[in-house]
Order: C-alpha cells, then sequence, then structure tokens
C-alpha cells in the first residue's frame, strides 16, 4: 500500500483530534462514534494491523475507514511535521486497498456504482444534469470566458439546486460570461478519488478533460469546492491544466465594486470554512469578503473557524453514503449548535455540501428559527434584490 | 460473554459497547513498549450512573475494569491485564463549574486538559491550571490519580497537591465523594476532613473509578518569559536549582539534557519559566531570577542562553509539542519514559545513570527533570525511543526502561506511574506492612478484586 511506510510512525498523541485551541474533537468521525478506533491515530494502527494481517477486513473495520470524512483535520494538527501531510493520503490509499480487494461497505459500493453507471453518485439521469437552470436564461458553453461547472449536488440535489441558481444568477448580474456543460458535464471525480477509487476517478477525470478540449475550456468555475480541489490539484496530473477558481473568488472583488442600498437591516453571519475550500487549499479570505462587503452584514467568527473549522462531516462521499450519520453526536450537529452560540442568526456556506449537511441538522438540533443556513450568494442576492426594488 | 455484552448494551447503549476485534485490538496497548493484552469489551459511560451500573454488574461477575482516560501514560497502566472491561471515561468530558473567586475547576473525569485550557481561555482569562506537558487529550483525572506534574508545579507541587476533591464510585457501586465537596456544596479544598482521596491517588486504578474532581485554578499572567541557563557539570545542578527556586519567582523549573541537537549535547539546560502582570514585575523577576545565580555567571562556568522571542516560543508553549516529537527520532513512532521521583540531590547521579545505560545498551535517549515544589524533590526521566515497526528496538528500549527501573530504586527514587513490572521493582523495597496495608485497604474496597488486576500485585 502507497504510504505504508508511515504508519507505525503514529504515536498515537492525539493532537490530530483537536484543533489548535484543543476546545473539543474537531475529527467528525471521532466525534460521532468516539471509540479510539475512529481516530486518526486510531486508523493509523488499524490499517498496519490490517495489512500486517492481525485485523481482516471485516464490515466493522470497513465502516471505520470509510467514515473519515477526508477533512484534513488530522494533517493540519498532527504534531509530527515529517510524515503529518501524508496522513490522509494513507487512510485515501487504505480504502483504495479495500475498494481494489472489493471489501467496503454496500453504501461506497452502491455510490461507486453509481458514478460508474450514471456519471453522478444520485443514479440520475446525465440529461436532466442542466435542471438546475429552471428559470434560469444560462447558455451552453461555447466562446464565453469562464466554464461554469456545478458538480453533482448542485445539478441534482434540491437545496444544491437552488444554491446553483443563486450564484449563477448573481454571476450573470455581476457581468460575469460565463457558459455551463449541461448534459456534457459528469462528475468531478473529487469523491470517487476520496472514497479509494483511484481508477474512477482517474476515467472520470479524462473523461472531463477529453469534454473540455473539445469545448476549448481555459478557465473554470466551480460550485463545489470539492472540484475546485479536483480541477487544481488533481487535473494536472492527468494532463488537464486550467485556471480554476472557486466562485467565492470571483465573487470577492465584484461584490466589493458592487452597490448596496445603506439601509440594509443588520444581519449577523458567521460563516463555515468548507474544508475543500479552506484547509486543502488554504482559502479562507474570499467567502469572508464577500459577506463584510455587504452593508448591514456583521461577521462573527465561531470558536473552531479558518484551519480549525470542524467539518460539516459530509467530505469523503458521507454526503452520500452517510456512514457517519449513524453516531449520536454528528459533526454537523455540533457545528450548527456552535453557529448558535457564536451569537449569529445565519449560517453562511461556500459549498453546496455543507448546505445540505447543515440544512438537516438544524432540523435535528431544534435550532429552525434561530438559525438560518444561507449559501453566501444568497445573501448577496437578497441585499441586490432590494436595492433593486429601491 | 453474550449476556454481559447485553447488560453493558442495556447500561450504556449499543452504540458505545464494543466487543469487536477492532476495539479490541487498539484498546490492547498503549504507545509505549509494554506488551498488548486483550480486553473483552471497551465501554464507554456518559454519566456516574451509568459507571455504577457497570461496576455493580462487573463485580456481580467478577470481570476485571480498567479505568481509561487518553491512555497516554506511555506505561501500560490502563491495558487490562486480566481481560475484562475497559472503561473509557472520555465520553464524560464536561466542565461543570468554574468558581472564580475560589479558584477551582470542577470537571468530569473524562474532561481533557487541552479542553480546559480552552474553556478558561474563553470564560475566565484570568485564571489557568497547571497542565503537563502530556499530549492536550490527556484527561485530567487520569493525570491527577497518577500524581502527575505540570507548568506550575514548581510554584504549587504535584497535580494531586492541587486537588479540591472527588466524586468516585467504589468498585461495589456506592458514588462518594472526598474532599469539601463531601459536606458543603462547594469543591474548594481536601481540608479539614479526614483526606480519603489518598485512597484513589498513585493507585493505577485499583481502587474505584473517578467520575468528577474539582482541581485549583491559578492567576494567568499577562506576560510570560523564559530564560534558559547552561552549564557542562551535573554536580552543579542541585545547586543552581536550589539558588533558582529560593527566589520563588518561577512558576515551572525543567532541565533537559539531550544528545540532539549535536549544539545541545553535554549541555545541561535549566528553563525558567515565569510570569508577571506587567512588564515592570517581569523584568523585576527576572533581575531577581538572573541574581540568584549571578555567581555562577561571574566565574563563567554556566550563563543563561540569549535567545530571541521566536527561540522561546517552544518554551512558551503549554503543553510543549516538542516532547511528543521525541517519539520519531528513530522514525518509529515511539518513545517511553521512566519518571522517577527523588531528591534533587541526587541529580547528578540521576544523570550520569541516563548516560551510562543509554550507552551500554545504545539506545536514543533524552533526560530531564521537572523541579516539583521549591526543590521539594524532582521527576528525573528518561526517556528512551524506539522504532515501533522493529521488535529487537522496542525490546531495547525495554531493557534500558527496565534497568532505569531498577538502578532508580535502589538510589533512592521511585518511579512515578511505574509499569506492572517496575511496581514489582517498588514493592521490593517498600516497607511491607505498607504493602499489606495497600492490600488491606483494596480487600475493603474491592473485595472481588475487579479494579485493575495486575497492578500493584507482586504476582
Ligand atoms: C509527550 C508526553 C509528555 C508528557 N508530559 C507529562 C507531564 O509533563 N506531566 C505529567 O504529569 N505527565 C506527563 N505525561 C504522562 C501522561 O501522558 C500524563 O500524565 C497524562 O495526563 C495521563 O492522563 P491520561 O488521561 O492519558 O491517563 P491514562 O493513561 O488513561 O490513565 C492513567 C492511569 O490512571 C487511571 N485512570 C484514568 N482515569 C481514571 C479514572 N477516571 N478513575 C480512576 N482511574 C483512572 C488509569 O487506569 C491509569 O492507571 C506525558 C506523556 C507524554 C506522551
Ligand atoms: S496522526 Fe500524528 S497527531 Fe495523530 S496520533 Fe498519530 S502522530 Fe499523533
Ligand atoms: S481527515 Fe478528518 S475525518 Fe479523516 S481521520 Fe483526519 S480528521 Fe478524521
Amino acid at each position: 500500500m502507497q504510504y505504508e511506510e508511515i504508519l507505525h510512525r503514529c504515536f498515537r498523541c492525539g493532537y490530530c483530534k483537536l484543533p489548535e485551541n484543543y476546545v473539543d474533537f474537531n475529527c467528525p468521525p471521532y466525534l460521532s462514534f468516539r471509540f479510539e478506533t475512529y481516530s486518526p491515530g486510531g486508523r493509523m494502527w488499524l490499517i498496519r494491523a490490517l495489512l500486517d494481517n492481525k485485523l481482516a477486513p471485516t464490515g466493522r473495520l470497513q465502516e471505520i475507514l470509510f467514515s473519515c470524512v477526508a477533512c484534513a483535520n488530522c494533517v493540519t494538527h498532527c504534531t509530527f511535521p515529517k510524515f503529518k501531510d501524508q496522513l490522509l493520503l494513507a487512510f485515501t490509499a487504505a480504502k483504495e486497498q479495500l475498494v481494489n480487494g472489493g471489501k467496503v461497505p454496500p453504501a461506497v459500493r452502491d455510490c461507486l456504482t453509481r458514478i460508474y453507471q450514471h456519471g453522478n453518485p444520485y443514479g440520475h439521469a446525465r440529461k436532466k444534469r442542466d435542471a438546475w437552470t429552471d428559470g434560469l436564461k444560462v447558455e451552453p458553453y461555447s466562446d464565453q470566458e469562464y466554464l461554469f461547472f456545478v458538480g453533482d449536488v448542485g445539478s441534482y440535489d434540491t437545496r444544491g439546486q437552488e444554491i446553483a441558481r443563486s450564484v449563477a444568477g448573481l454571476l450573470q448580474k455581476l457581468g460575469v460570461s460565463f457558459g455551463i456543460l449541461g448534459a456534457d458535464e459528469i462528475s468531478d471525480g473529487n469523491e470517487a478519488g476520496a472514497m479509494g477509487e483511484a481508477e474512477l476517478f482517474k476515467y472520470l477525470a479524462e473523461e472531463n478533460i477529453k469534454t473540455f478540449e473539445s469545448r476549448g475550456v481555459e478557465k473554470i468555475i466551480t460550485l463545489s469546492p470539492h472540484g475546485y480541489n479536483a480541477f487544481k490539484n488533481d487535473y494536472p496530473g492527468f494532463g488537464g491544466n486550467y485556471s480554476v477558481l472557486h466562485y467565492s473568488q470571483v465573487l470577492a472583488p465584484l461584490v466589493k465594486k458592487a452597490a448596496f442600498a445603506p439601509d440594509q437591516p443588520p444581519l449577523r453571519v458567521t460563516y463555515h470554512d468548507s474544508c475543500y475550500l479552506g484547509r486543502h487549499n488554504m482559502e479562507y479570505g474570499a467567502p469572508r469578503t464577500v459577506l463584510t462587503a455587504l452593508p448591514g452584514v456583521e461577521l462573527v467568527e465561531m470558536q473552531r473557524c479558518f484551519q480549525n473549522a470542524l467539518c460539516c462531516g459530509g467530505g469523503g462521499g458521507n454526503v452520500f453514503t452517510d456512514i457517519i450519520g449513524s453516531g449520536r453526536q454528528t459533526s454537523a450537529g455540533v457545528r450548527v449548535g456552535e453557529a448558535a452560540a457564536s451569537g449569529a442568526g445565519v449560517l453562511a456556506v461556500a459549498c453546496p455540501q455543507c448546505a445540505v449537511m447543515f440544512a438537516d441538522a438544524v432540523k435535528v438540533q431544534n435550532l429552525e428559527g434561530r438559525l438560518a443556513v444561507k449559501e453566501i450568494s444568497e445573501i448577496v442576492n437578497e441585499r441586490l434584490i432590494k436595492q433593486e426594488v429601491n | 460473554m453474550k449476556e454481559i455484552l447485553q447488560a453493558l448494551v442495556e447500561i450504556v447503549g449499543t452504540e458505545f459497547v464494543s466487543d469487536q476485534p477492532e476495539e479490541r485490538y487498539l484498546y490492547s496497548m498503549d504507545p509505549g513498549t509494554m506488551p498488548a493484552r486483550e480486553p473483552d469489551f471497551v465501554v464507554m459511560p456518559d454519566s456516574t450512573e451509568q459507571v455504577r451500573q457497570v461496576l455493580l454488574l462487573a463485580n456481580q461477575h467478577k470481570i476485571p475494569v480498567v479505568p481509561l482516560g487518553a491512555g497516554l501514560v506511555l506505561s501500560g497502566l490502563s491495558r487490562a491485564l486480566k481481560g475484562g472491561i475497559i472503561l473509557d471515561m472520555k465520553r464524560m468530558n464536561r466542565i461543570i463549574e468554574v468558581n472564580e473567586m475560589s479558584r477551582y475547576a470542577l470537571v468530569e473525569a473524562g474532561a481533557s486538559q487541552g479542553m480546559l485550557q480552552a474553556y478558561l481561555k474563553k470564560h475566565h482569562p484570568r485564571l489557568k491550571h497547571s497542565a503537563p506537558d502530556a499530549p492536550p487529550a490527556a484527561t485530567i483525572a487520569g493525570n491527577v490519580c497518577i500524581h502527575g506534574s505540570g507548568h506550575i508545579s514548581h510554584a504549587h507541587g504535584f497535580h494531586s497537591d492541587m486537588l479540591n476533591g472527588l466524586e468516585v464510585v467504589l468498585p461495589t457501586g456506592e458514588v462518594t465523594r472526598l474532599g469539601s465537596c463531601a459536606t458543603s456544596d462547594y469543591w474548594f479544598s481536601r481540608a479539614p476532613l479526614p483526606d480519603l482521596a489518598g485512597l484513589f491517588l498513585g493507585w493505577a486504578g485499583t481502587t474505584g473509578v473517578i467520575t468528577k474532581l474539582a482541581i485549583k485554578l491559578y492567576p494567568n499572567y499577562r506576560f510570560n518569559d523564559v530564560g534558559v541557563f547552561v552549564c557542562e557539570d551535573a554536580r552543579l545542578m542541585p545547586d543552581i536549582l536550589y539558588r533558582m527556586s529560593e527566589t520563588q519567582m518561577a512558576e515551572d523549573l525543567t532541565a533537559w539534557m539531550t544528545p540532539k541537537p549535536d549544539w545541545a549535547r553535554g549541555f545541561l539546560h535549566s528553563n525558567i519559566n515565569y510570569g508577571a502582570n506587567t512588564k515592570e514585575e517581569l523584568i523585576w523577576k527576572r533581575n531577581l531570577i538572573r541574581a540568584s545565580v549571578s555567581e555562577y555567571i561571574d566565574r563563567k562556568i554556566a550563563g543563561f542562553i540569549p535567545m530571541p522571542a521566536a527561540m522561546k516560543q517552544p518554551f512558551l508553549e503549554v503543553p510543549a509539542r516538542q516532547l511528543s516529537r521525541f517519539a520519531d527520532v528513530r522514525k518509529g513512532g515511539g518513545f517511553e519514559y521512566v519518571g522517577v521521583i527523588m531528591p534533587v540531590d541526587l541529580f547528578a547521579e540521576a544523570y550520569e545513570l541516563g548516560l551510562e545505560i543509554a550507552s551500554r545498551l545504545s539506545v536514543s535517549y533524552s533526560l530531564g527533570a521537572r523541579i516539583i515544589g521549591i526543590n521539594h524533590c524532582m521527576m528525573f526521566f528518561y526517556a528512551y525511543a524506539f522504532n515501533r515497526a522493529d521488535p529487537a528496538d522496542v525490546q531495547r528500549a525495554q531493557r534500558a526502561l527496565e534497568a532505569t527501573n531498577r538502578a532508580a530504586v535502589d538510589m533512592g527514587g521511585i518511579p512515578w506511574k511505574a509499569e506492572a513490572p517496575a511496581q514489582k521493582e517498588i514493592i521490593r523495597k517498600m516497607d511491607p506492612n505498607m504493602f499489606a496495608l495497600m492490600n488491606r485497604i483494596r480487600a475493603v474496597l474491592d473485595p472481588a478484586g475487579i479494579m485493575n488486576p495486575g497492578n500493584w500485585e507482586i504476582d
């Protein structure tokens, strides 16, 4: 297995379970299940034991390994600089080993099969990929400046579709030239990769690259930080080199210049750093720039923010497989509680997966009415609309 | 076994009991060198009542119970030497109360050092607790009950000295409060009642399960500084430490000697950490500390290392992460240390012992000491790194640990948080009447012999 040479170097000291200020556990599966086996250090030792045939790849071991949501908290906070960067790579390599041996939890197997067969984890028809545009006039990509890559959640999930519409509408209002691939878009593969299906990821990347090349794509705006991560960091390895932006990075300079009515009602907002924008790609500023540019908006930080943010629990395919959802204390639940405790009335996100995870959590935690989960362009749009009405 | 599993499920819920190979494997060992011992169950209670019910069940069926905090003690004290239940306490991690005026915190036994640190920083910035250099996931209870020490131990002694009171569940299921909390709603001290907390301190979890505890808090200074004093002669160390401690300015006084990095080899460093609420006060303290050892400085046989602020940072960090990194010295994820509680007078002898063992057994070592109280004693540590993937290397470290434990006892020191074999070394030298009394107490508290059996036993 790749990276197996680092497994025994883990001291099981547990720095990786925590954020920098140590306030509470910050590894979502550990937070949910509480057995040491679910912690990053526990994983390191279990994988070593699996390779040494001290443990068999039982259903439980599969569940444990696939419960990692690839949030990279451990990578950021492990205290061993010489191998910390390889932790998540090792966890993914272990998943790959299980995938190759056909030893994966049924939910993962089904999710991967759907991606393979339909090009998306929902198993929906490809031709419905642009259903989200309903009511919006969005052009197919031809010679516009940017390709807007919507991704699986924005294309098919009801909440994701709302977000895709909101972002696309705002980009249009701000004069950004973009088009979409519609039925020619397939999964960016980030989640397939994170679930250890390296071959499927490669296939999806190559297919997308073929499409991009045939359509002359040079610049991409992604809706999802997950797609942003794949295009920026992994596609060059498959020969796909593009100028890639997450939509918040496009909005940041434009929103600053936009005109807003001065008499906006005050709104206290806290922003949740998505892992693939934050810890994986160190983009903390753009979404905050968007929010702080809005008149009346007061941005407050949660106790865990920036590189210490608690993941929503949706990464690593978990938004589709829900492996960690069976734990009693989900990180999405804890996170919405933390957002409410910050005094904010709105939990702002810049990732459709986070929005989906938190929408459920707000209901489960009985925070409806106290805390609204909004995607950042929705907050901008609300204020722009008011300005237009005025 | 099936019925026991079912009974445990009924107490804590399905999600928090495991008899599965993955948990039994991982909970069979800690990061140190002690061999694996598999538990039959791992159980994670969420309340004192659940702990009570688990102990009643275990007592009825004579099933061993091993309390576990973060398992960071390194000496294998929370392995299930005779199988049974590992009671992972980390779900019980609430910070129940901080009494700002009486400067104490009441926490559940699974609350971690890091959590309390973060909580105080946010809600009570004028207060801090004495944190050990253990990784922040370490529990406060696990540390107090082994007589741990930390960043304010020079000023205020062992962490067990900072304990105000306990709630414990006895092996027979009675929930008992000890200290002022036994009589009052306040957890302000162990005095003036008979001090029964000692029945749970230093016993390695063999007398009951701590479920709540209150510890003392101390002023959190606005300005903090560290001086690093260096000399080359271990025989001078007791006097240097005596003079520095005489000023009573330091919160923490530690010594360290390591062969790596190369520039540090052969030098004995004393870190003196102190704090103040104004810059003037800080400078005043610094001057007093300097004056205490000026004779050595004037004679040019020792002195403070001039250090820019960035270089001081790792020495001001609480906990000091760099200590954990020693585990990667042999690229093998492991170290274990013998921490010997002994008089400061024995410093030079203790140091020579470490050098001799490291060279004779060819182990990677780091030596050091934390001064506890104002030179009242010290915890002298002998840390040996090993490569977990190489059984011969693990064995080498084990041999070094054994040799150190034996020699330390003979020297007049007492290994702290001693491994089960080292406990036998201690018992060998212990007043037989004390050992007999320990056994009588255990027999009364734990008639079925369920609590962490295999510890503090001769065979
Ligand atoms: C890098 C490093 C640095 C360290 N530095 C220090 C230091 O500066 N100072 C220091 O004191 N220690 C230090 N340690 C040692 C150790 O990690 C700490 O003492 C730690 O606080 C122990 O807590 P724990 O939760 O890990 O206890 P555990 O290892 O889980 O338990 C310790 C013992 O207490 C018992 N126990 C735990 N919880 C309970 C309970 N609720 N009721 C009854 N018994 C219980 C266990 O059975 C066991 O016998 C260090 C360790 C490392 C790895
Ligand atoms: S992954 Fe790093 S921080 Fe986590 S337990 Fe292992 S060594 Fe410690
Ligand atoms: S990547 Fe996140 S979920 Fe996975 S082990 Fe690390 S901290 Fe836990």
